[in-house]
């Protein structure tokens, strides 16, 4: 394990920068976002959440495809991905750090998605222990530990520094890079944070959660629950919970018309929104309340299932600060699950 | 005085038993003091509440309400009845099967904003009873996991409750208690927007072009907005030939923006809650107010809507070119 002085952290993102593109959470016209670090970018260390969250490195909102071009009587198809070079990610959460093995099980699992597996390969996450985790903070639930966050390196911050742990090849790699920079010490500086880690999660108010319902429950019969009649009632139909999710994973295929070509991509799909899996005889979820039950379910029963009991849910907590209504994956958990 | 949810609760169970309406539409407690949601009561009144964190607009969901059998009631601040007479005047609401009862605002409280103090781990917020701060505004006592923090609640409030110029209600069956709305106008309606349009054509761009790449196509602005009522909007149609979940390219999404913006003008109530909803905090309210200032300024119109409203006096086409050339 390496530490260096909290003090020198601008000096470290810049000793990255110069191995590696570096994201970090930054501020963007008011919202937190992981951005692109330039010498004066500002971390923002006490953000515990970015409004997106890190999927979209992996699985971003908008993947072009290929590209169609028409003249005459020819057809003249592009590869027009973007080569991604390889990059580090700096504060990644444990909660999103777990999303992307839950992405895995998806985008990899053959036959592979190769945009997103070459995204993966060329990533290095370098994660951050949750010093003070909020109210919303629920990854405890999913057995996700917020003072052991995995990823390629670990970090830790205490008052006076930052400490640094490479846990994989690609983060021996990187750490060999910028050796220098550190100073050793020994695993047992750390203790103390993580001890006042796990003492602040345990006081977290959802850390008695109880997914037992949903664990022993019946496909079919959560599915029949007169619950989803109630519980559904302030959503708008929006999109905001699927787009901030870590573990949101669905998206559709569309085709952009330029005028001159037609350009195919890969664009993130809500199950709230009205055209989710419309197929050519329509669409199979006609209420908002069948899709709402359908984001619920795919997180909570149809995942499981398919995976082995993993939800597919890390407790990061950013629908329960971003919903316009307040409605949220623990209300629902709980309300179906409830005996009245 | 306060604004007790109780007594709220008590007005709205006379109503119901008098046989105003045969189901409630209004706000449910959460998880925490301040994630109240919007909630459809039928036959009992648990968790019912009517506080500080109650923002959202119900207005809205009285389109689907009122084409069911019976009545609802609705619980309407004074932002929402604007939408609600909106609605009404456009016939996308059966007036008769509402019962909208006004009730009174001290204004509601910003998650985000308290967020913004550093604070964390809320799990309790409380009004401070004694040592009211020195210009007379009330104190809010953040209790959270790591310690109290005390915030002036003024400095907390959504800013769609700072831009609100008169507490009144308009077009309700009945408005409850009214005298304990309170005022919470700070005097900036216009700010936001004069400092835009004072910013060169380039700056003004760019600043747009910044804000609105933030945003992520989930639709909140336009599926919240009481004005935004299409039954099926242009851009959720596969056929219109513009759809779109996400854009192919970043431009689009500055696209949809300018369109919702255009098709809501004249028409927007000014409640602020596309700009309350957004995740990314575009404040999308400036979009629209930026027009409001225009028909006031060149229309004279304020609360009549301008698109239904011509009078042989309105401005020609002409002088707002004019207008225009000048902010070039």
């Amino acid at each position: 394990m390496y530490k260096i002085a909290y003090s020198e952290i601008y000096n470290l993102f810049d000793r990255i920068k110069d191995v590696i593109t570096l994201f970090l959470p930054a501020k963007n016209d008011g919202a937190v976002s992981f951005s692109k670090y330039e010498s004066g970018t500002r971390y923002e260390a006490d953000a515990l959440n970015t409004v997106r969250s890190a999927k979209d490195f992996f699985f971003p909102q908008t993947q072009n495809i290929a590209e169609f071009k028409i003249s005459g009587k020819s057809i003249e198809i592009l590869q027009n991905t973007e080569e991604t070079g390889k990059f580090a990610v700096f504060g990644v959460r444990a909660c999103d750090e777990k999303s992307f093995g839950i992405l895995d099980r998806v985008f990899l699992s053959e036959p592979s998605d190769p945009y997103y597996n070459e995204k993966r390969e060329k990533a290095v996450i370098i994660t951050a222990a949750c010093n003070y985790p909020e109210e919303t903070c629920f990854c405890t639930a999913f057995g996700i530990d917020p003072s052991e966050p995995r990823g390629d390196v670990s970090t830790w911050v205490s008052e006076d520094f930052l400490y640094w742990k490479a846990n994989t090849e690609k983060g021996e790699e990187l750490t060999n890079k910028i050796a220098d920079i550190f100073e050793r010490c020994n695993d047992g500086e750390i203790i103390s944070i993580k001890n006042n880690i796990k003492t602040a999660a345990e006081k977290l108010p959802f850390v008695s959660l109880n997914l037992d319902y949903w664990r022993n429950t019946g496909e079919k019969e959560i599915f029949a629950s007169e619950k989803w009649e109630s519980v559904y009632k302030g959503c708008l139909g929006c999109g905001t919970c699927t787009f901030v999710c870590p573990t949101c994973q669905c998206y559709d295929v569309r085709d952009f018309d330029s005028g001159k070509s037609v350009r195919k991509f890969r664009c993130w799909d809500s199950c709230m929104y009205s055209d989710f899996t419309k197929m050519a005889h329509g669409n199979p979820r006609k209420s908002q309340k069948e899709r709402f039950r359908q984001r619920f379910m795919h997180k909570l029963k149809y995942f499981p299932e398919n995976n082995g009991g993993i939800f597919s849910c890390v407790g990061c907590g950013r629908c329960l600060k971003s919903c316009p209504q307040s409605l949220n994956i623990i209300k629902v958990a709980r309300s179906v699950a409830a005996d009245d | 005085m306060r604004i007790e949810s109780d007594i709220i609760l008590g007005k709205v169970k006379r109503l119901v038993s008098d046989g105003k309406a045969d189901r409630v539409f209004a706000w449910k407690k959460g998880n925490f003091c301040y994630d109240t949601e919007p909630s459809l009561f039928t036959d009992n009144y648990v968790g019912f509440t009517y506080d500080d964190f109650c923002a959202a607009n119900l207005c809205k969901f009285m389109i689907n309400e009122s084409k069911k059998d019976g009545k609802t009631l609705v619980l309407i601040k004074p932002c929402d009845s604007k939408g609600l007479a909106l609605l009404e005047k456009e016939h996308r609401i059966n007036r008769e099967r509402i019962y909208a009862l006004g009730v009174p605002c001290a204004g509601k409280i910003d998650m985000d904003k308290i967020r913004e103090n550093g604070v964390k781990g809320v799990i309790g917020i409380e009004e401070e009873k004694e040592n009211v701060s020195c210009n007379g505004d009330e104190n809010l006592i953040i209790k959270t996991l790591y310690g109290d923090k005390i915030i002036p609640k003024k400095s907390v409030l959504y800013d769609k409750c700072l831009s609100c110029t008169d507490k009144e209600h308009v077009g309700c069956d009945e408005v409850f208690m009214p005298e304990l709305s309170e005022d919470t106008y700070d005097g900036k309606k216009f700010e936001g927007v004069k400092k835009i349009e004072n910013m060169p054509s380039d700056e003004r761009f760019s600043f747009w072009r910044s804000q609105l790449s933030k945003c992520i196509r989930c639709n909140a602005c336009r599926n919240v907005c009481p004005v935004c009522s299409c039954v099926k909007c242009i851009f959720d149609n596969d056929n219109s030939g513009i759809a779109s979940k996400a854009n192919s390219d970043d431009f689009e999404e500055n696209l949809y923006h300018i369109i919702r913006a255009f098709h809501v003008c004249g028409r927007c109530v000014d409640c602020g809650e596309c700009s309350r909803v957004c995740p990314e905090k575009i404040p999308l309210h400036l979009l629209n107010r930026k027009y409001i200032k225009d028909i006031k300024e060149l229309y004279g119109y304020e609360k009549e809507p301008a698109l239904l409203t011509f009078t042989k006096s309105d401005a020609e086409p002409s002088v707002i070119y004019e207008r225009g050339e000048k902010n070039v």
